[in-house]
């Protein structure tokens, strides 16, 4: 059909020029591994009428995760949720509390249900049958194990939903665990601390544009941001190859951009996009701004990577 | 109104008669879990109790690690108030080793955390609160023109004021109501009489909500030029910051134009918004105060604490603004009687113990995951109107300014500020005044990299042992960090941070929080709808996750935990 006509129309009424979109497009299919035959169907995918139902549900998390995907800027947050998705349960977001809250949960799952996407974020407390966590008198475990599998799918944002993350880090005092762990089913996940938002966007665009969710790898990760190390793609690699590191932070080579692998960078070991796609639309990342990885997309990472200032 | 009844955590006793209790659980556009519980009678509240409902444990985590990764897990206390944890704590460590950080890293921590208030602020104000003021559907009956209209007339400066811009926006709502998909907007307590404004001026701030959200993103790429990335940035360390490549003239470019973009939202769309609003709003100046107030005081202009703090230190009691007292961090205690933790001693932080224990929540008896801090034995509102009110005692002049002609242009006595709307109106006045010393911070940089010093960090030797803590205040008020190293590992470490000062339960003494306090006398119209209990609720902008912690520095052991 006249694709460019509804893509147009539809860009105009949201304010966004066609070369910007156009643009985000190019550079989400590129992220997402895709041919740049794709880019109009990407197009046509963020365009659609049809707003997929999502529901947010967050747990044992600091709400970075849906900060991040705040920042979201091709496409913004507000085309996301209004035009894209239908952000049907977000705490973070919504208008309704209390009881008009969780209306709105349950009407969402009953009326879609083996239809709404299930984002989450924050890990399940799940010792002493789950009472470190509750929200509207349940716990998070009861809800995660009712809402979940009622989804077409789940996508854990972060790595606490994904591995269990922070609450998680020894001695896990409340016993978090992932949401594949605590509720018995498979996930995509898309870790990171937080991840960076156009990895999300990507997985649901993977969804509206193959109405199937992307090939992921043994760990449940999207293998378009997560088939390669950061070290295979860093900018200072060569500094690397060359025995050209950083061993102070005040010394001629931090401001060289030397390696930082003997301040304990993680880049070996740890699988993300970070370098390629950078946060907060290309502005910087943690090797780029001097500070070493810290490995926040393995399974694990706060103990397995730590202490975070000694090398491998 | 019969008892709320859910799964494993039972409501409170029955209600006294003529009164009923009203729950809302989860309380949503805030950062983590709350549940707020109050007893209306005669259309008012009467009582109010505040529920943390997560538990994490962070401090425990933090036992027997290296302190210079504290930072990079107290931070993840919160990511909406990203970065302040971080920082609190590489200060707390810094101290502890006795670091005098180079000038160029206190100005860049500076910047972030300025960053930091500019980005949180605005997002509280138009996506966290405005939806308590603002109603969405309303906007649907707006005429653009006359939209365009008030626009001009109120927030001239802002972006897109024109019919066909808010037309643009009208008709976007309208597609969103008629396809049946309200998504966030779903059940909001739209057409509440508690709703006063116009359907014009709700479509300006329709529209503003979603220019805000694009603004935040935007905003928050400062936080990425000097931190790598927001949320939760990765270029503090222990001894300064590690941006050594970012000290060019392009990248600080970079970050004074966007500084400038933001401040300009601030002066054009946000004050001028507040002021929209709260002009509709003047009743909510008698409605949600509270009576102590205590500040830390943040931006330290120089190596001196606190006498070159931008925000001043102080405590303010029974609203005695002409008595600005000294803090003395001596004097403060937590109270453990109405939370879920064994015993009912106040201690000092210091010496806080801290076995969790359990039990449904009742709000006679044991009732949140936070303690209750109490200092001098009272409870004290932190966060903005704290910081304001502790700067307006002292004579401070950029905040004087402003705060006197924000009463002048809404011609309400200052006792208004002691409420809902003077909180809110507190956070968007020291957002222009902290985005406006953002502006020399920058041009101090400038000059120090202009002569050639671009020095970030200073190296220093792990001490076997040391004490040291850090105050700050930050977006949602006073938050202390306190850290023991020894053998060069955390001994322990404790965090009393601003949502547990605001949010928490009453103490041994019963005397409510803050939150709890100010709920009194909150009008409802309908207790089930109870948007006024909201209104008050997120004028403190509420953080949970960062306000539940865990931490016994006296003992040195790993808690056993008695859950009964």
């Amino acid at each position: 059909m006249e694709l460019d006509k509804v893509v147009e129309q539809r860009l105009e009424q949201k304010g966004v020029s066609r070369r910007d979109f156009m643009k985000f497009c190019t550079f989400l299919s590129a992220t997402m591994g895709l041919s740049s035959s794709f880019v109009p169907k990407v197009a046509e995918a963020l365009a659609s009428p049809k707003r997929v139902p999502v529901v947010w549900l967050a747990f044992a998390e600091c709400t970075g995760c849906k900060e991040s995907l705040i920042r979201t800027m091709y496409p913004w947050i507000d085309e996301l949720v209004l035009d894209v998705i239908s952000l049907d349960y977000s705490e973070t977001l919504m208008a309704a509390s209390g009881d008009a809250a969780e209306k709105a949960l349950h009407d969402a799952v009953s009326k879609n249900q083996g239809k709404f996407i299930c984002i989450v974020d924050g890990a399940v407390p799940t010792a002493d049958n789950g009472i470190y966590g509750m929200i509207a008198g349940k716990t998070m475990l009861s809800v995660a194990k009712d809402i979940c599998p009622k989804a077409l799918a789940t996508i854990c944002v972060g790595s606490c939903s994904s591995y269990g993350g922070l609450p998680a880090a020894a001695p896990n005092p409340t016993g978090a665990k992932s949401v594949k762990d605590a509720v018995g089913i498979s996930t995509v996940n898309i870790p990171g601390c937080p991840p960076n938002p156009i990895n999300v966007v990507g997985t649901v665009v993977n969804y509206l544009l193959f109405g199937k969710l992307p090939d992921l790898d043994d760990k449940g990760r999207p293998l378009f941001a997560y088939a390669k190390t950061i070290h295979d793609q860093c900018p200072r690699r060569s500094h690397f190859e060359n025995g050209e590191f950083v061993t102070s932070f005040e010394s001629d080579e931090a401001k060289r951009g030397y390696c930082l692998y003997q301040v304990g960078c993680k880049g070996p070991e740890t699988y993300n996009n970070c370098p390629t796609v950078k946060f907060n639309a290309g502005t910087s990342w943690p090797v780029q701004a001097g500070h070493p990885c810290i490995g926040c997309s393995e399974p694990g990472f706060w103990d397995k990577m730590s202490p975070f200032y000694k090398p491998l | 109104m019969a008892k709320k009844q859910r799964g494993q955590q039972p409501a409170a006793a029955p209600a006294p008669s003529g009164s009923q209790r009203v729950v809302i659980d989860p309380i949503t556009r805030i950062e983590g879990h709350l549940r707020i519980e109050v007893e209306v009678a005669n259309g008012k509240v009467t009582n109010a109790w505040s529920s943390a409902t997560l538990f994490r444990g962070i401090e425990m985590m933090l036992k027997g690690r290296d302190p210079r990764d504290a930072y990079l897990f107290t931070q993840r206390a919160c990511g909406v108030c990203t970065y302040v944890h971080g920082l609190a704590s590489v200060r707390a460590v810094d101290n502890a080793i006795g670091i005098t950080i180079p000038d160029n890293a206190r100005l860049i921590r500076n910047l972030m955390m300025g960053a930091q208030f500019l980005h949180d602020h605005i997002v509280h104000f138009y996506h966290l609160h405005a939806l308590d003021w603002v109603d969405i559907v309303s906007a649907l009956k707006a005429d653009p023109k006359k939209t365009a209209d008030i626009a001009n007339a109120k927030v001239p400066g802002a972006p897109a004021t024109g019919a066909s811009n808010f037309k643009a926006v009208q008709d976007r709502l309208k597609k969103l109501v008629d396809s049946g998909q309200l998504g966030i907007f779903t059940n909001g307590y739209w057409g509440h009489p508690a709703y006063k404004l116009p359907p014009e001026v709700n479509l300006l701030a329709a529209a503003h909500y979603l220019e805000a959200l694009r603004q935040q993103a935007r905003t928050a790429r400062l936080h990425a030029i000097f931190g790598a990335k927001n949320p939760h940035i990765q270029s503090l360390v222990v001894g300064g910051v590690t941006c050594a490549t970012d000290l060019t003239p392009d990248r600080i470019a970079e970050f004074k134009f966007l500084w400038k973009e933001t401040m300009d939202f601030v002066n054009n769309v946000y004050i001028p918004d507040l002021k929209a609003v709260a002009g509709f709003y003047k009743d909510w100046g008698k409605i949600g105060g509270t009576t102590n107030f205590l500040a830390y005081g943040e931006f330290p202009q120089s190596a001196k604490e606190p006498d070159s703090l931008l925000m001043p230190r102080g405590a303010i009691f029974k609203r005695n603004l002409t008595q600005v007292q000294a803090v003395d961090v001596g004097q403060i205690e937590e109270h453990v009687k109405h939370s879920w933790y064994v015993g009912d001693q106040a201690l000092h932080p210091s010496k806080g113990e801290t076995n969790p224990k359990f039990v449904p929540l009742d709000v006679n008896d044991r009732y949140s995951w936070m303690k209750a801090p109490r200092y001098k034995g009272e409870p004290m509102e932190v966060g903005p109107l704290a910081r304001v009110l502790v700067a307006y005692g002292k004579g401070h002049e950029g905040t004087k300014k402003e705060v006197d002609a924000l009463l002048k242009e809404l011609q309400v006595p200052p006792e208004a500020l002691f409420s809902t709307l003077g909180r809110t109106a507190a956070r968007a006045l020291e957002t222009k005044v902290i985005g406006e010393a953002m502006g020399d911070w920058l041009n101090q940089l400038v000059e120090n990299v202009k002569k050639g010093d671009t020095k970030i960090y200073q190296d220093y030797q792990m001490p076997n042992e040391c004490m040291g803590s850090g105050l700050n205040d930050v977006p949602r008020g006073a938050l202390g960090h306190w850290v023991h190293i020894k053998d060069q590992k955390i001994g322990n470490f404790q965090m009393v941070v601003p949502s547990t000062w605001n949010l928490g339960p009453r103490c041994a003494q019963n005397k409510m929080g803050p939150v709890e306090e100010s709920l009194v006398g909150t009008p409802v119209a309908d207790p089930k709808r109870p948007v006024e209990v909201l209104r008050t609720v997120h004028s403190f902008d509420p953080c949970i996750a960062c306000g539940v912690h865990v931490i016994d520095p006296e003992t040195n052991e790993v808690y056993k935990f008695r859950v009964v």
